[in-house]
Parts: C-alpha cells; sequence; structure tokens
C-alpha cells in the first residue's frame, strides 16, 4: 500500500519547476549579495538582456534553439529507458555531415542547401549515437559510459578533421573554409528586422517543428507506444513481443539525429563554416533541460527558452555589471540546473505533505 | 488431534489474562482513502488468532501499524494490558512483538547463525554474540522443534527452513507475539504442515500467533479465533470451531461466493500446443526445464502444478516465445515456434497464442500507463494502419472489455496502478481472451486475486474451454489446479514427475508429487545445475511429517 499521496498535476508539471528556480535564483541572489552587489538590479539586467530588445530577444531564440534540439534527443532516448549524455559528441560529429554537403555544393540556394544539411548532418548525429545503442542493445555495454566517452571521441576525432583535413592553407584559426552566404541557412532578420543582428536564424522553426514531432512521435504512433513500453517496463516489453535490441538502436539514432539539428543551426546558420568546439556545452544543457522539462517537448520548450534566457541575460549581465564576473554567471546557471535537474524532486516530499493535510478536511476523514 | 479438543479451554483461560494485543478505534487514512476504521481487536494470549479479509481489506496496513511502520491516525494500542505507542519496529520488538514477513528479510550469502544476530549484536566483537547465539539457537530449537542447522548458508536452504530462520529471528529478539504474514504462500503442502506444527507448539508454549493469510483451509486447520476484515472496518471475530469457510468467504466478500468451479466435461479435440523434449535455462544459465514432453488439445485444461520455483516460469516464458529454448521444439497448432532475436512473444501471438503471464505487474502490465493502453499490450500493430496508433479504436474497444469483465472502476484512462489486484488481472484476462486465441497460457491466474474476482475469473478460463481453446495453466495453487484442470501434471526440479486426473488424485499423493517424491519412492534424477541440497532436505521434511496431516484437512476445504 503506497503512503504517498501524488501530487495534483499542476503542482507537479508547473508549480514545482517554478518554485525550483525560484529557490536556484534565491541562492543565486545571496551569492550576488556577497560580493556587494544588489540581486535586483542583477535580476533586472538579465531580464532586460534576454528580452528586453530585438537582438537581445533573438540571441536568447538562438540558444533556445540549440537547447531545444539537444533537449529533445535527451527526451527521446529517456522514453525508451536510456540516458544519452551524448548530444554534445553527436552535434559535434554532425557537423561534419554538414560541412561536407556545404562544401561539396557550396553556392546552391539555401532553399535546396537547408534540406540537404538537415539529412547529411542528420546522418552522421544518428551514426554517432547508433553506435553506444548498438553496443547497448548487441553487447550490454551501458549507454551512459558510452554515450559519454563518445562525446571524448568526437572532440579528438573532429579536431583531427578540422586542424589537419578542413582547414584550408593560408588560414591561422581552426576553422574550415566558409559556405557561401547564398548557402548558408538564413536569418530570420531578414524577414523580421526586429531581431537586427542576432543570430537566429531560420533553424528555430525547424526546432518548433521537431518539438510538435517528437510528441507525435511518442504518443501518437506504435513506434513511440512500443518505446514507452520498453522505457517503462522492459520486462513488458519482452512480453509484448517488441524488440529492445531494435527499439534502442533506432530510438538512439533517432536521438543523435535530432542533437544533429545543434550543428545545421551554428555550421550552417550561424557561423558558416565548421569551427573548433562549436556545440560549446549546448548538448550538455540539453541534458538539464530534458529533466526539468520532465521529457515532454512543451516541458522542454519551456525549460529550453529558461535556458536560453539565462545564456543571453547572463552575458548582458557581465557587460553591464562589471562586479559580477562571468565565473559567477556560470554559477548561477549551474545552480538552477542543480536545483531544476539533480535535485529536482526536493521539494516533492514537503508538497505532498502540504497537500496531504489539506485535502483531510475536504476528503472527509 | 488434541490441540482441537483443547481449543476451547485454550480460550477460557485465555480470557482470564490481559489480552496479548487490544486495538481500540484504530483508525488509519492515506490521504483519501481510508485504510483502517475503527477497528477494534483482541488477540488473546497463548492463541493462534487468524485475520483474513480480501486485498485492500486492510489487513497489513494494521499489522503495519501495529509493528511500527506506520502511526494510526487515532485510537489505543494495549500490549499486555499496557497502553503504549508503538514508534518502529525496533519498539515493538522492545515490546515482544515479532514479525516474519512475506518476503523474507535474510542475507542470502550470510550463515543462518550470522543472519539471526544481524541487527542484534550485544558486543562489538562478534564472537561473543555468535557463541552466545549458537547456545540460544540450540535451546530454541529444542524448545520448538525449530531445527535449523546454524552454520548453514541461507541461499543453501529450502524456502520453508528460510522461512524457519525468520521465525528464530524474531523468538531469538524475545517476541512473545509472533505476526506472519501470509506464510505458506511459498510452501509445499508438506512445507506448510511442518510450520503449522511449529506453531502449534510455539502456541502451547505460550506464545501468542497472529495469522494473515487469504486461504480459509488454514484459518480452519490452525487458529483458535480468526477476525475477518472487510474495505477497512473490521466485520466480525469468530471462534473458528463455530464456523465454516463459506461463513468466512460471505463476511469477506460481503456476499456469498461459490468456492468450488462449476464446470461439465471436457471435449478434447486436435492438439494445439505441443512441447517436445524442451530444456530451458534461467537468466544465469542454468537449466530449469529439463526434457518436458506433454501437449495440450482444443477444449482441454492442462494443469501443471508445482511448488513455486520448480520451473514453472522459465517453461511458460519458453512457450510464449519471451525466452530462448536450449533445446527441444514448441509446435503451435501444428508449426514450431521460432526463436530468432527478442520478440518470439509477437510471433508467437501471430500463430494465435495468448499469455497471461504469472507477475501481471513485471510481466503482463505498465502499471504507469492508463487502462486503454495496457489494453492492447502486445496487440499494438492490429491498431491502425502505417505508423499512426489508432487511440480511438484502442480506447473504444477498452470500454467494450471494461463493460464485459466488469473491471472497475470502468475509466479506460486512469492509471493502471490505481486498479486493485483483482482488476488489473480482469485487464490482462481480457486483453489475452479477446484475442480470439487458438492456445491460452495463464500463469498464476488468481495470485493476490479477491475471492470475489477468482470466481469470475475461473468461470471466464471454463467458457475460453467451453469455446474450445486449448488452455495450458499454471498455478502453486494446488486447490486451484485441481478444481480448474482436465489433466494434472505435476512439475518437480524442472521434470514432469507425475499425471494426474483431478476427479481422481488425492491431495496426498499430489503433495508427495509435488516434493519430487515419486509413485517408487524415490525423488528423479537430479539433472545438471540442480542444488542438491534443496531436495534433501524436502525429503527430510517428508519424513518427519505423518501422513495423517494431510487427511485432517483435506476435508476443510468444502
Amino acid at each position: 500500500m503506497s503512503v504517498r499521496v501524488p501530487l495534483p498535476r499542476w503542482v507537479d508539471v508547473a508549480l514545482l519547476p517554478v518554485l525550483n528556480v525560484v529557490l536556484a535564483f534565491l541562492i543565486g541572489g545571496l551569492i550576488v549579495l556577497s560580493v556587494g552587489q544588489n540581486p535586483l538590479d542583477a535580476v533586472g539586467y538579465m531580464i532586460y538582456g534576454a528580452f528586453g530588445y530585438g537582438s537581445g530577444f533573438g540571441y536568447t531564440l538562438y540558444y533556445t534553439t540549440d537547447f531545444i534540439f539537444a533537449g529533445l534527443a535527451v527526451s527521446l532516448a529517456f522514453h525508451a529507458g536510456m540516458f544519452n549524455i551524448g548530444p554534445e559528441g553527436q552535434a559535434y560529429v554532425a557537423g561534419l555531415g554538414v560541412i561536407i554537403v556545404a562544401l561539396l555544393f557550396n553556392g546552391l540556394h539555401w532553399a535546396l542547401m537547408f534540406p540537404l544539411m538537415i539529412i547529411a548532418g542528420g546522418l552522421f548525429g544518428a551514426f554517432w549515437a547508433f553506435i553506444p545503442g548498438y553496443l547497448q542493445a548487441k553487447r550490454g555495454s551501458h549507454i551512459v559510459i558510452t554515450t559519454i566517452l563518445f562525446n571524448f571521441i568526437a572532440i579528438s576525432l573532429m579536431g583531427y578533421v578540422i586542424t589537419k583535413i578542413l582547414k584550408p592553407a593560408g588560414v591561422d584559426s581552426d576553422e574550415s573554409a566558409p559556405i557561401q552566404a547564398i548557402s548558408r541557412v538564413p536569418q530570420l532578420r531578414e524577414f523580421l528586422a526586429l531581431f537586427k543582428n542576432s543570430p537566429v536564424n531560420l533553424t528555430f522553426l525547424l526546432a518548433i517543428v521537431a518539438l510538435f514531432f517528437v510528441y507525435w512521435l511518442v504518443w501518437r504512433t506504435k513506434f513511440g507506444y512500443a518505446m514507452r513500453t520498453l522505457g517503462r517496463n522492459p520486462t513488458a516489453a519482452r512480453y509484448a513481443g517488441i524488440s529492445s535490441s531494435r527499439m534502442i538502436m533506432t530510438t538512439m539514432a533517432l536521438s543523435g539525429a535530432l542533437a544533429a539539428m545543434v550543428a545545421v543551426n551554428n555550421v550552417g546558420g550561424v557561423q558558416g563554416r565548421l569551427i573548433l568546439n562549436f556545440v560549446a556545452g549546448a548538448g550538455f544543457v540539453g541534458v538539464a533541460v530534458a529533466f526539468m522539462g520532465k521529457a515532454h517537448p512543451v516541458g522542454v520548450a519551456l525549460a529550453s527558452l529558461l535556458f536560453g534566457a539565462l545564456y543571453q541575460g547572463g552575458q548582458e549581465l557581465a557587460f553591464s555589471m562589471p562586479g559580477i564576473t562571468r565565473e559567477m554567471i556560470v554559477t548561477i546557471q549551474a545552480l538552477v540546473i542543480l536545483f531544476t535537474g539533480a535535485m529536482g524532486d526536493m521539494l516533492r516530499i514537503p508538497l505532498e505533505k502540504l497537500f496531504a493535510r489539506w485535502q483531510r478536511p475536504a476528503g472527509g476523514g | 488431534m488434541a490441540t482441537q479438543t483443547s481449543s476451547k479451554q485454550r480460550l477460557e483461560t485465555a480470557a482470564a489474562l490481559a489480552p496479548a494485543i487490544e486495538l481500540r478505534g484504530i483508525n488509519k487514512h492515506f490521504g483519501a482513502v481510508h485504510a483502517n476504521r475503527d477497528i477494534d481487536l483482541i488477540v488473546r494470549r497463548g492463541t493462534v488468532h487468524g485475520i483474513v479479509g480480501e486485498n485492500g481489506a486492510g489487513k497489513s496496513t494494521l499489522m503495519s501499524i501495529l509493528y511500527g511502520f506506520y502511526t494510526a491516525d487515532s485510537g489505543e494500542i494495549l500490549v499486555n494490558g499496557k497502553p503504549q505507542t508503538i514508534t518502529d519496529s525496533r519498539h515493538a520488538l522492545a515490546l515482544g512483538i515479532g514479525m516474519v514477513h512475506q518476503h523474507f528479510m535474510l542475507v542470502e550469502n550470510f550463515s543462518v547463525l550470522e543472519n539471526v544476530v544481524l541487527g542484534a549484536e550485544d558486543s562489538p566483537l562478534l564472537a561473543k554474540t555468535l557463541s552466545h547465539a549458537r547456545a540460544q539457537l540450540k535451546r530454541l530449537a529444542t524448545d520448538y522443534g525449530l531445527e535449523v542447522d546454524p552454520d548453514a548458508i541461507i541461499e543453501d536452504l529450502s524456502v520453508g527452513q528460510q522461512q524457519r530462520v525468520e521465525i528464530l529471528k524474531a523468538l531469538y529478539r524475545g517476541a512473545e507475539i509472533l505476526i506472519l504474514d501470509e506464510p505458506t504462500g511459498v510452501l509445499t503442502p508438506a512445507e506448510a504442515d511442518h510450520l503449522f506444527r511449529i506453531l502449534r507448539t510455539l502456541r502451547d508454549e505460550g506464545k501468542t500467533i497472529l495469522l494473515i493469510t487469504h486461504k480459509l483451509r488454514e484459518i480452519m486447520a490452525i487458529t483458535d479465533e480468526v477476525s475477518v476484515m472487510r474495505q477497512g472496518a473490521m466485520v466480525k471475530t469468530l471462534v473458528t470451531a463455530e464456523t465454516s469457510p463459506p461463513e468466512l468467504a460471505e463476511a469477506m466478500v460481503g456476499r456469498r461466493v461459490l468456492l468450488r468451479v462449476e464446470k461439465g466435461p471436457a471435449a478434447p479435440g486436435k492438439v494445439m500446443l505441443e512441447v517436445q523434449n524442451l530444456v530451458v535455462t534461467d537468466d544465469f544459465g542454468i537449466p530449469r526445464v529439463k526434457d518436458v514432453s506433454f501437449s495440450v488439445r482444443a477444449g482441454e485444461i492442462v494443469g501443471i502444478a508445482g511448488v513455486s520455483g520448480n520451473g514453472q516460469s522459465e517453461l511458460l516464458e519458453a512457450i510464449s516465445g519471451m525466452r530462448d529454448q536450449l533445446l527441444g521444439t514448441v509446435m503451435l497448432n501444428g508449426e514450431p515456434l521460432s526463436l530468432r532475436g527478442d520478440d518470439g512473444a509477437h510471433r508467437a501471438r501471430l500463430a494465435g497464442l495468448a499469455h497471461v503471464p504469472e507477475d501481471r505487474q513485471r510481466m503482463g502490465l505498465v502499471t504507469v500507463f492508463q487502462e486503454w493502453e495496457n489494453s492492447i499490450l502486445g496487440y499494438h500493430h492490429e491498431y491502425g494502419k502505417g505508423p499512426g496508433l489508432d487511440i480511438a479504436k484502442a480506447k473504444a474497444e477498452a470500454k467494450e472489455r471494461i463493460a464485459k469483465f466488469d473491471i472497475r472502476p470502468a475509466n479506460s484512462d486512469l492509471k493502471t496502478a490505481n486498479f486493485s489486484g483483482g482488476n488489473q488481472q480482469k485487464i490482462v484476462l481480457a486483453r489475452e481472451m479477446e484475442g480470439n486465441p487458438d492456445v491460452l497460457i495463464v500463469g498464476q491466474p488468481t495470485r493476490g486475486v479477491d475471492i470475489g474476482a477468482i470466481e469470475f475469473i475461473h468461470n471466464q478460463i471454463i467458457k475460453m474451454r467451453d469455446a474450445g481453446k486449448a488452455i495450458l495453466l499454471v498455478s502453486v495453487e494446488l486447490d486451484e489446479i485441481r478444481s480448474l484442470s482436465d489433466r494434472i501434471l505435476v512439475l518437480f526440479d524442472g521434470h514432469i514427475v507425475g499425471e494426474a486426473d483431478p476427479a481422481t488424485a488425492d491431495e496426498g499423493e499430489l503433495g508427495l508429487l509435488m516434493a519430487g517424491v515419486t509413485k517408487d519412492g524415490h525423488a528423479p534424477d537430479a539433472g545438471p545445475g540442480t542444488v542438491p541440497a534443496h531436495e534433501t532436505l524436502i525429503e527430510k521434511n517428508l519424513t518427519q511429517m505423518s501422513p495423517q496431516d494431510n487427511k485432517d484437512k483435506s476435508g476443510l476445504d468444502e
């Protein structure tokens, strides 16, 4: 018999995450206070920086795009019962796929190039995630370990490919040859002047599509049903005749393909070339995003926006309040990850007790 | 038997003493659920007191309150006449209340002695505690007939002996009042008899025993008084000698219940399921099914009797395509079942097999899914053309099944975990039966299911048989096997050790077969990978048991 009374749904999906973010900001505020700065000012700068003006908002959406893809990649694998910690490496390797088609067909109109980049990047990302999936399905190697290690392999491999193969002669920085302007994913500012010089591009719309796609795939298809069965109860999946090995490999490949869109955003849209370490941690933020968003597309979208705002607002804060260093901003971001991800359930039991107490007089006791 | 005649005297003498346990007005809520309402209970000293009730009647909650796991919202607990607030199990033990759990709390690779002293060490140096405990165990063994080798390792012991270690643990800690939660679920009939003899000895030595069970024949066999719980309330307390199983069943369910299954003769047709020389290993590669052959015809129920853990699970899983066969063949409708890959269960279903698994929560259901989602588990390919899942169709069919199988609450959107055990089982049965299979294999169809639902489930299985389906039934409940089956096969240590006709077989004979003793008096040749200690220990139990013990009780389940 269960002693704990589950929380009402709105508390679970809305109140709890909000409280966690508030808690993270309160503690972050104490840190700001301890270096003699005004936390309220700091929050004001952050919000202004993230949403207050067109270019800032554009940057927020650019970061959000990356986080949505990485968050969806982790979420999808999570529904099949796997913890994919490798979107960072999968996105990085996908960059190779994007740059290969882009340089091969350099000069092609973006309307043709954009789908090509999605396909090529997707295939490379899928391949990089498929290998840990295969090792898990056929060899029993734990996916958490392999996906983490594959990030390191990706870093070394890509470092070699970029510096030794792709880097054109006579260029000092570690990057590939550039993609011509006509072939790049167009910036949203070309359609909406609001975004000024910010890097948000058409990939943002692709992210929105991906949110709907993942929802459909997980909750509206037979494949999604089988995936959730495997994730929730592997024994029942076996009983139902669902092939777990096939499921693991397919889901990991799809997960990697989602992570790969980070490369389309950056390589094909923003930088227009493949540069060293372009993923810059977005893959890891995806893990926190998926956690906070409870692996649901709506949650992933909101969590991505929050982290996008934290990234962009943090830049603004460092710029506007010199007393607050970059490291302190990273600390605040880490606090949000800590409270929403790792300690996301800290307040659950106190809240359950609180609600149980409220309900008892009403429940006819 | 002497114990039966003295039951009345015992109750009379006990009435003069302060009760071992008295509960007054106990209430316990879990959120909106009123798990225990105004419970009054008097357990007299030196008696065996039974508590019966369906799942969710509140038995376990009440015992947990008594043992200090939960605190009651209101009410009083008196131990030996003194009001007590029991805060945790340590406190309960200090008051002399010990618990023998349904699932044993033993460290498998420790010796008996080490398990007994675990958590009750009286000195930082183990040697002193152990020598003290060794002497103590010897005394307990002679006083109560609780013979266990103190140096044996737990994992080498039979289940019955492990249970004795649990009892010893409680006695070693000075328990005067023993609570046993469904103690016979894992035992052979012989082991259960041995347990009852121990309990009688304990009672005669002045211990008080609280026995929680859903098996009415055990209540009739061993208790002095019995209390019936229903929907969180204490319905009545009866003197066992003055009541009968039908009366108890009616009190538990709240209506009249048929304890016997009504069925006509079978009309077997052609062979639908044929198992030939099947060898199956468990997850560790140890053979559990050893060269088993049998067949099931259309329109008959073949029951496989046996004590839990003798290869039933592996047999069911191999036939249903969930587990690789090492050797041998499974023929479904004349076609061999191919087991390539890890989706054999899918191919078995395509070949016309339906499977009600032994463990519905671990295997047959995804408990976090909504009811309608579980209603298509294993058949989800059939819902919708293309990649999309036809949710509307799935929900419509789920609703039909809810009505047909009287699944409560009648809400296909409700999370499956929120259904009771009996209703969860009905969800599985409805799914597997409504797929119109040729062969239905059913494992433990009524494990953890209320008496009211048992009747329904049994009737559904008979109905399937009469519709011409071939049914393989595996159950550790001998009564169930006997009342449903048209033929009985007995499985022991992975071998089929005998076949019996349910109309003529008597319980003693089946019990011996289940313990591996065949007609010529020998346990069958043990194949590779057996645990030799297991069967010798059972044999040892058997020599200590008089056949009379079985005869006495076989008349009680009428």
